[in-house]
């Protein structure tokens, strides 16, 4: 289960590298996206993979790491996922700036020179 | 006086300064009284002080700073902080008092006297610091308002320049005095200030004494504008007069004298000492004396004389005598008394003539019988005139000169003379100063023609010249206490017998001055045929230029140097940038493997569900095409995109996360509605064959990408791997686990975390979203399409023509019967949506859910109905103000943070209850709950306010280029100022 999870996190962050190396800018936004999948994944997965085992106390309850999943990754991923979505929507914005004030939509503000 | 109320005089000009920077710009004499009160209420203050002072006691009040460190933030008034507030808070008032007067009615007055007061509030906090690093904070501080006083008239290049000039040396020499001080602190063991002079034999002693000392004088001598630093001072003079009055007489270049005289008894009384500062303070004093005479400018002229008593007053400080030490500190007193007098004179010339230029004016002494009286007896204290202050101090001076002792006989033993060449020179430049402006036949063609100054205007110089006479005649009755207790407040019971009267008898001193006054005379009437000839510049040093040095330097660091760095490291180009970042990232991933070596861990793995690996499968397979197709095809990109989001979305509900996957899904939607509000505004593209050549080239570098992509995956891959198979050390979930329902009070142990434990990065982190999505709304406020996608696009505009066509229907009528039966749905959703959004946000604390998730949902809910609608027909039935939702979202997250303060408790404490209500049952009443609730809104206005914003887009009225195949589209006006390229039609690589 692990080497499959790790397979995915390699394949998501590959073609998140691909991308973000690419000339477009929305081939470089696609590519955050992806990146920030497999970044999320892998934090998540320092926890470990558990099944069945979220991180909710019975009520009065005292939890404990052999019942329960961790849950400081989670509750770091939670934040990433919301702020990774905060900098898509900045960088559409900018990319949309960019590409009104420039006319163009490669990374660099202008075509390459031929 | 309670110690206590020396956090009023470091607080009330802060205070008053930021009163005054929100006056009107017209309220002159307001901001005036508000400067003058807030002077004269620290001066009160401080005086109160002097009895406890008087007896040697040292007030402190000490607040916890960063106890971890051991600096706490100290206020300290002992004799010499005293008297140095004295100076700054008396001298302030006068300087107050006096720009009321100066300052045109054009000026933004209040301005000034906001950054007026924070210099004054920064001196304070400099002379009071009880801590060497705070002391080096308020120096900076003083830095900084400097620059903006000096700047305060920033339309004029020389105000700019010099004020450029002033900040980047003093700054510099701050920063070397920050390493300096760290360095003292670090051998005398703190940075308290009673610990550092306790520690002088071991600081002397210290094999690191030479750099420290080096560290701090540079601090010193930039600040004091000693030689070869001085150059900054004469430029500092496009400041208005009162700024010049105030910071060059009283206190921006004293606080470096006021440091050497603060750590005089640690780091004084070694060679090196008198090496350096004395060498330093005797060119400075000579080299400035000698340029002074041939100053045109009357604050110029002032300026060099301050640098060369400045001079003095080191060389004073470096002689490693007590009693030199006790003339520093009664000149430096002194100086500021007829130096502030003689600007004001100076500034009341220029007001009143329009020039201050001492070959243009002449003969005064008729027009401003008083002003001139007052100058001339200013001047003569000046040049160390008997029966005036600045006599009694160049005496002590004459005669630590002749008595020093003298262990490095080559410098002592020219002292006497220099003093004497300097009593000359001082003697010649106050002459020109007096008979320059105030004596000869009228003058002709001024701008102006000059008359006595309101009498007002005029009042601060007769207060600082009687006491140039009072203390001149009645040294011991006026400063004696005062003089003595600043001198014991740094010898303590070392401080020598010493006397201040006026005459001692026929001695060797006396004839020196005596010497010295009729040398000067004569020099000055030798030199009336060369200074009337009005050449620019003194002669012989005339292209010994400090500025054209530092000119020089700051051209070549700041442009050549820097452009050549960058020609050399930079590229303005992206990709390049990118390729070097991951492969930095890989690089160091790889040599961390090496090093601690990577691989399967001690665990081992458990076995593949054949449906998860379905799901990842799918999710990579997603990921691989959306890299794919994300250039052509930038839809089928996007809907891969949320096919790998759901990839993930399902991994972490099939792991035990249900709050992330939740959150995920929910992210999903509005990414994916995000961007595609985006795709409209974005070039078609279309596959366009390139050249061979170029072809060529773009294929070996998708392949060398292909290969970095391909070793950061396998990287990362390898790395989840041999994490995920390791038993981690002691976790600190476990301490989250247990503590969640008794310390939170709360169930769902991720969302405690979030609002409750970690909760200060929580509202850090929402604060960001509402920054983002700020950023966001003002970007496209000011956004315009490019021209190509101006354009309504093909669909409406096939719609619009189907409309048109037909007789029996209007236009509009297609879009609006567009997908009837789901908007109709939609709309019936829309409470659904909002209610299971508050149902998530009252539950989040014990199961998933919680303010993310639920401001996400409701955003969703908002958000569906602006698709399905459109934005007129919703923002006609609903009143959406996302900027005030995020507003109260901040308040109340913060509120409940300031909450705990009212019981004593540090921020964002939290307290919890559960309350049985009828119906619902029992509800969680955590303070938790609250700030949950201030999340909740803050991710609502957020997220509403970016898709919206770039909904908005749609329906504002673009310019439709004229012609359609306008390649060079005359840029709108609100633009035009941006450089514009020309743009490349869409398609073309």
């Amino acid at each position: 289960m692990e080497a499959v999870v790790s397979l995915a996190i390699g394949m998501l962050a590959g073609s998140g590298v691909w991308l973000i190396l690419r000339p477009r800018t929305f081939q470089v936004i696609i590519g955050l996206s992806l990146l920030s999948h497999a970044v999320n994944i892998f934090i998540f997965s320092t926890g470990g993979l558990r099944i069945g085992v979220p991180p909710i106390l019975e009520p009065g309850g005292v939890g404990d790491l052999a019942r329960h999943a961790d849950p400081l990754p989670q509750a770091l991923v939670l934040t990433a996922i919301v702020i990774s979505f905060a900098t898509t929507a900045l960088f559409l914005v900018v990319l949309l700036a960019a590409r009104g004030l420039t006319g163009t939509d490669h990374v660099d503000g202008r075509e390459r020179d031929q | 006086m309670p110690d206590a109320l020396l956090l009023l005089v470091l607080g009330l000009p802060y205070v008053g300064a930021l009163a005054a920077g929100m006056l009107p710009t017209y309220a002159r004499n307001a901001a005036a009284w508000l400067a003058g009160l807030v002077a004269l209420g620290g001066l009160a203050l401080v005086m109160t002080a002097f009895s406890a002072v008087a007896d040697g006691e040292v007030i402190r009040h000490e607040i916890e700073w960063m106890p971890a460190l051991g600096v706490n933030f100290v206020l300290r008034l002992d004799g010499l902080a005293w008297l140095f507030c004295m100076l700054i808070l008396g001298i302030g008032v006068l300087v107050v008092l006096y720009a009321r007067y100066y300052m045109l009615p054009e000026d933004p007055v209040p301005r000034f006297f906001s950054f007026l007061l924070a210099f004054m509030g920064s001196m304070t906090g400099l002379v009071l610091s009880g801590n060497l690093i705070q002391l080096v904070f308020f120096w900076e501080l003083t830095s900084l308002f400097s620059f903006l006083l000096i700047g305060y008239w920033y339309h004029t290049a020389t105000a700019r320049d010099g004020a450029r000039m002033a900040l980047t040396v003093t700054a510099i020499g701050g920063l070397c005095l920050l390493a300096g001080v760290l360095m003292l602190g670090h051998i005398a063991g703190g940075f308290d200030l009673e610990v550092v002079l306790a520690a002088g034999d071991v600081i002397r002693g210290h094999p690191l004494y030479l750099p420290t000392l080096i560290l701090i004088l540079l601090g010193a001598l930039t600040k004091s504008a000693q030689f070869p630093f001085h150059f900054w001072l004469p430029h500092a003079m496009a400041a208005p007069t009162p700024v010049s009055a105030y910071l060059h007489s009283a206190t921006l270049v004293k606080a470096g004298v006021f440091l050497l005289a603060r750590l005089w008894p640690v780091m004084a009384g070694t060679d090196a000492w008198l090496w350096i500062v004395g060498t330093a303070g005797l060119a400075t004093m000579m080299l400035s004396a000698y340029i002074a005479i041939f100053q045109h400018d009357l604050k110029g002229l002032l300026a060099y004389s301050t640098i060369s008593h400045l001079g003095l007053i080191t060389l004073l400080l470096g002689l490693n005598s007590e009693l030199a030490l006790v003339a520093a500190i009664f000149h430096i007193v002194n100086h500021a008394t007829f130096k502030a007098s003689l600007f004001m004179a100076a500034g009341i010339i220029d007001h009143e003539s329009g020039t201050r230029d001492i070959r243009r004016l002449s003969g005064l002494n008729r027009l401003m019988p008083f002003t001139a009286r007052l100058a001339i007896i200013a001047a003569a204290a000046m040049a160390g005139v008997p029966l005036l202050n600045g006599f009694l101090s160049k005496e002590m001076f004459f005669a630590e000169a002749l008595a020093a002792p003298a262990p490095l006989p080559a410098l002592l033993s020219v002292l006497p003379i220099a003093a004497i060449v300097w009593s000359a020179f001082s003697v010649a430049y106050s002459l020109r100063f007096i008979h320059g402006a105030f004596f000869g036949p009228d003058p002709v063609g001024l701008p102006r023609t000059p008359h006595e100054p309101p009498s007002w205007m005029r009042f601060p110089v007769e207060i600082l010249v009687l006491t140039c006479i009072v203390v001149g005649i009645l040294p011991s009755a006026t400063v004696g206490t005062f003089l003595h207790a600043a001198v014991m407040s740094i010898l303590g019971p070392a401080t020598p017998e010493y006397s201040l009267t006026i005459w001692h008898g026929f001695n060797l001193p006396l004839l020196m001055s005596f010497i010295g006054m009729t040398a000067g005379v004569g020099l000055y009437l030798a030199l009336q045929p060369h200074l009337l000839r009005g050449i620019e510049g003194p002669p012989l040093l005339r292209h010994l230029e400090g500025r054209r040095l530092f000119e020089r330097t700051m051209v070549f660091l700041s442009w050549r140097l820097a452009r050549s760095l960058e020609s050399f490291f930079g590229t303005p180009r992206l990709q390049p940038q990118m390729r070097l970042i991951v492969g930095l990232a890989l690089l160091a991933g790889a040599s961390a493997a090496y090093l601690r070596g990577i691989g399967p861990g001690n665990l081992a793995p458990a076995a593949a569900d054949p449906v998860l690996v379905v799901v990842l499968a799918v999710g990579a397979a997603c990921a691989v095409g959306a890299a794919w197709q994300a250039k052509f095809h930038r839809f089928a990109a996007l809907v891969l995109l949320g096919g790998a989001g759901l990839a993930t979305c399902v991994t972490f509900v099939w792991f035990s996360a249900p709050d992330l996957a939740l959150t995920q899904l929910l992210v999903e939607i509005v990414t994916t509605v995000l961007l595609l509000l985006g795709l409209r505004w974005l070039p078609k593209r279309v596959p366009v064959p390139d050249e061979p050549r170029a072809e060529a080239i773009a294929r070996r570098r998708r392949l060398f990408d292909l290969g970095i992509a391909t070793v950061a995956g396998a990287g990362m891959a390898a790395l989840a791997y041999s994490v995920m198979t390791r038993s981690p050390p002691e976790l600190l979930g476990q301490y989250f686990l247990q503590n969640a329902y008794t310390e939170g009070g709360g169930t769902n142990v991720v969302n405690v975390i979030l609002v409750d434990f970690r909760g200060f990065d929580t509202l850090g982190e929402i604060t960001v979203l509402g920054v983002v999505a700020l950023t966001v709304y003002a970007l496209l406020r000011r956004f315009r399409p490019a021209p190509d996608s101006v354009e309504i696009p093909e669909q409406q505009r096939e719609q619009a023509a189907y409309d048109i066509a037909r007789p029996d229907r209007h236009e509009g009528d297609t879009v609006a019967d567009w997908l009837l039966v789901p908007s109709l749905l939609s709309r019936l959703l829309f409470p659904v949506i909002a209610l299971v959004a508050l149902y998530l946000l009252l539950r989040g604390h014990d199961q998933p859910g919680g303010g993310f998730v639920a401001g996400l949902a409701a955003s969703i809910a908002l958000i569906l109905q602006y698709m399905i609608g459109g934005a007129q027909w919703i923002e006609t039935r609903i009143l959406v103000r996302p900027l005030r939702w995020m507003g109260l979202g901040l308040l109340f997250a913060t509120g409940t943070g300031i909450g705990a303060w009212l019981f004593g408790r540090p921020f964002l404490t939290s307290y919890f209850d559960y309350m049985d209500l009828p119906v619902i049952g029992a509800i969680p009443t955590a303070s938790a709950l609250v700030f949950d609730i201030g999340v909740f809104m803050l991710v609502i206005g957020a997220t509403v306010l970016m898709l919206i914003a770039i909904a908005h887009q749609s329906i504002r009225g673009h310019r439709v280029p004229r012609r359609a195949d306008v390649r060079a589209p005359e840029p709108p006006a609100e633009i035009a100022r941006e450089p514009v390229r020309t743009p490349t039609p869409a398609g073309e690589v």
